[in-house]
């Protein structure tokens, strides 16, 4: 990561020397994903685009931008040619409080003034709707934030005629169809425009010389809070929070002070401090964020302090306790392995600078936040939009209970000398079915989320997926894999596409928390069952090789496929379906 | 600050703002001799030369800019 673009940032750093982080950005030999972004602004965005240029390019995303005319947003989604043509992969729409057009007369009664809000409505949804229809990707819209002036005064929080009125209800509406619409997500500039001061946001300088809504000053956060969207909308959102104990979860050394002399709970304000942010992590923990504790200290100990009856979390709410005495880069490399993440979707806390230092020099990809004063932990995080989560599906919230079935499975496995008999006694059931409404979001996750057990990298966005399961000419596949442990939920995904009497095998991935569970071999026996019903001779499989796939380089082999070309994009791989003998006796398969 | 120190600092926030080590500007330079001087970077430079010197043009004297040299006339009364 660019040292300057690390949360906190100095944003005024950022748009003054913005073209050289750009050049080192470009130049530092990192693959990136290209994509197509499409701004379509109701005031300048200049500077929107080439800070959120930045903030991408540093978490891996090429993008290519497509920039609406001065204030041409609207025109551009319901009708533009030229966007036509770009295609956008993703559309942001930046307006605020300067594009609303009409506001309800001073003389309008309840029904007039309702009728103005909803046409205001209405031409924000024309848009949507349009950019779905012609399009079909995801929409970013800002919603508003508040006016720069009261016209009457604190009145107009709550009078029908009130500016500030109006933009909390149409607020309220966007909400609505958020939650109605899948792949629509919300900017929310309301807090953000607080957060910054709506006097800093709203200069009338920069609008009246530039037509700039926000002002360039705020530029740097708001095109950060955007990106953070952006990247969950890919799957690139963090995962896990590796959390030290003494001095960051609570006040104190444990080895030292014992238990009892720790500073946490309602008796003392540091107490007060630490108790917060135990409670915080545990709403951030029920609602998916990983939690584990990279600690140096004696076990015993570091346990003890876990069990604080003052404290909210408790050892069982981690889903991986290191507390030894290694170098923590050391443990942060093992804690990765242990969850099956890469080093870049973990953050990392620390009150300790050199422990930081140690952690970021050995991995420049994860994310590790200043962590100097324990009341300001929490919005550090928060703020830091790490868990931003686009997306929040069933899964999500069951995740830190999957975790820990994984690790009484992997008590159990040890009690077994024979790997089969071990898998045998999980009792495996699978359910392999084609994409269903129900999972769209979680396979969407799935595809950008999966960078190991994943022979193409294809990501896909919601519509990507909904699309494939419409079309007659994919046979496509979910897994959800549970056992005598609990439910994994869907952990594999597949996707062929039919030409002539050949499958071509576009997408096909699975979750590294079900690894040598024997699911790859169940998701090939349906996959060859439903290709062989609708009468296709053959499977052609594809490995395109990345940084990081390389787990899955013999895959086709094992399958029993032959090699038929390989370049330097990857290697094909065919399998004749007409003797095919499922390769799967360990899992009960329930198909559709 | 005399005018000579505002110049040393100037230059350095050009530099900056157009990513070019050599950039050297003088009273009578105006956007037309800088390559990707433009009305978008010039608004950055703005920003930028307020966040230097910690100070605030007004839009009157934003609008009345014609060359470095009113620029740096404006940043000596303002300080």
């Amino acid at each position: 990561m660019h040292e300057l673009l690390r949360y906190p940032f100095d944003g005024a750093e950022i748009l003054r020397r913005r073209r050289r982080i750009r050049r080192e950005l470009r130049e530092d030999g990192c693959v990136r994903t290209p994509r197509r972004i499409a701004i379509l602004g109701g005031s300048t965005t200049h500077d929107l685009k080439e800070i959120l240029e930045l903030f991408l390019l540093d978490e891996g995303i090429d993008p290519e931008f497509y920039e609406s005319d001065f204030g041409a947003w609207w025109e551009d989604a319901v009708f533009g040619a030229a966007l036509e043509e770009f295609c956008p992969e993703l559309a942001v729409i930046h307006t605020g409080v300067r594009n609303i057009s009409a506001y309800p007369a001073p003389a309008a009664d309840a029904t007039e003034a309702e009728a103005v809000i909803s046409a205001e409505f209405a031409r924000f949804t024309a848009a949507w709707e349009a950019l779905a229809r012609r399009f079909d990707c995801p929409i970013v819209q800002n919603n508003f934030e508040k006016p720069p002036l009261r016209i009457y005064g604190n009145r107009d929080a709550w009078d029908l005629h009130g500016r500030t009125y109006m933009t909390a209800e149409l607020n309220r509406r966007m909400g609505e169809y958020a939650r109605a619409h899948r792949g629509f997500y919300i900017n929310d500039i309301d807090t953000l425009s607080a957060d910054i001061g709506l006097g800093r946001w709203h200069d009338g300088k920069a609008w009246h010389l530039y037509k700039y809504s926000p002002a360039p000053e705020a530029v740097p956060e708001l095109a950060y809070n955007l990106s953070r969207i952006i990247l969950s909308v890919w799957g690139k959102a963090k995962k896990a929070l590796a959390l030290d104990l003494d001095n960051t979860l609570w006040g104190g050394v444990v080895g030292d002070d014992g238990v009892e002399g720790i500073e946490i709970g309602h008796e003392t304000p540091g107490g007060q401090v630490y108790s917060e942010f135990q409670a915080w992590l545990s709403e951030m923990r029920s609602r998916g964020v990983l939690l584990s504790v990279i600690s140096k200290n004696d076990e015993e100990n570091a346990l003890a302090g876990l069990n604080h009856p003052e404290g909210t979390l408790r050892p069982v709410d981690f889903a991986a306790v290191f507390a030894n005495w290694a170098p923590k880069d050391r443990n942060f490399a093992a804690l990765a392995k242990e969850l099956n993440i890469l080093p870049e979707s973990i953050v990392f806390c620390d009150d300790n600078p050199a422990e930081r230092k140690i952690v970021s020099d050995s991995f420049p990809e994860a994310a590790v936040p200043p962590f100097d004063a324990p009341e300001k932990y929490a919005r550090i995080l928060d703020r830091g939009g790490y868990f931003e989560p686009a997306t929040l599906s069933a899964d999500d919230l069951a995740r830190a209970d999957m975790y820990r079935q994984n690790a009484e499975r992997a008590k159990l496995e040890t009690s077994f000398a024979d790997y089969r008999e071990y898998l045998k006694s999980l009792r495996m059931h699978a359910e392999i079915k084609g994409f269903s409404p129900l999972y769209i979001a979680r396979i969407a996750q799935l595809t950008n989320k999966s960078n190991q057990f994943n022979l193409t990298t294809l990501r896909c966005a919601e519509t990507d997926i909904a699309r494939m399961a419409e079309s007659g000419d994919f046979i496509t596949l979910y897994g959800k894999l549970s056992d005598r442990f609990g439910d994994n939920g869907v952990v594999a995904v597949t996707a062929a596409e039919r030409e002539g009497s050949t499958f071509h095998i576009r997408l096909w991935l699975m979750s590294c928390r079900v690894l040598k569970r024997d699911m790859e071999y169940a998701m090939l026996d349906a996959l060859a069952a439903k290709a062989a019903a609708a009468g296709a001779e053959t499977l052609r499989g594809y490995y395109l090789p990345t940084a990081k796939n390389g787990m899955v380089r013999d895959l086709y082999e094992k399958f029993g496929f032959s090699l038929r070309e390989e370049t330097e994009a990857g290697t094909v791989w065919e399998l004749s379906l007409s003797d095919y003998v499922p390769k799967c006796d360990i899992i009960e398969v329930e198909r559709d | 600050m005399d005018r000579n120190e505002v110049y040393e600092r100037l230059n350095a926030v050009f530099r900056e703002v157009f990513d070019d080590e050599n950039l050297t500007v003088q009273d009578a330079t105006t956007a037309a001799d800088v390559e990707d001087w433009d009305s978008l970077s010039h608004i950055t430079l703005i920003a930028a030369v307020e966040d230097e010197f910690d100070i605030s043009f007004d839009m009157k004297t934003v609008v009345g800019l014609k060359c470095v040299g009113d620029m740096v006339d404006a940043i000596l009364r303002e300080l």
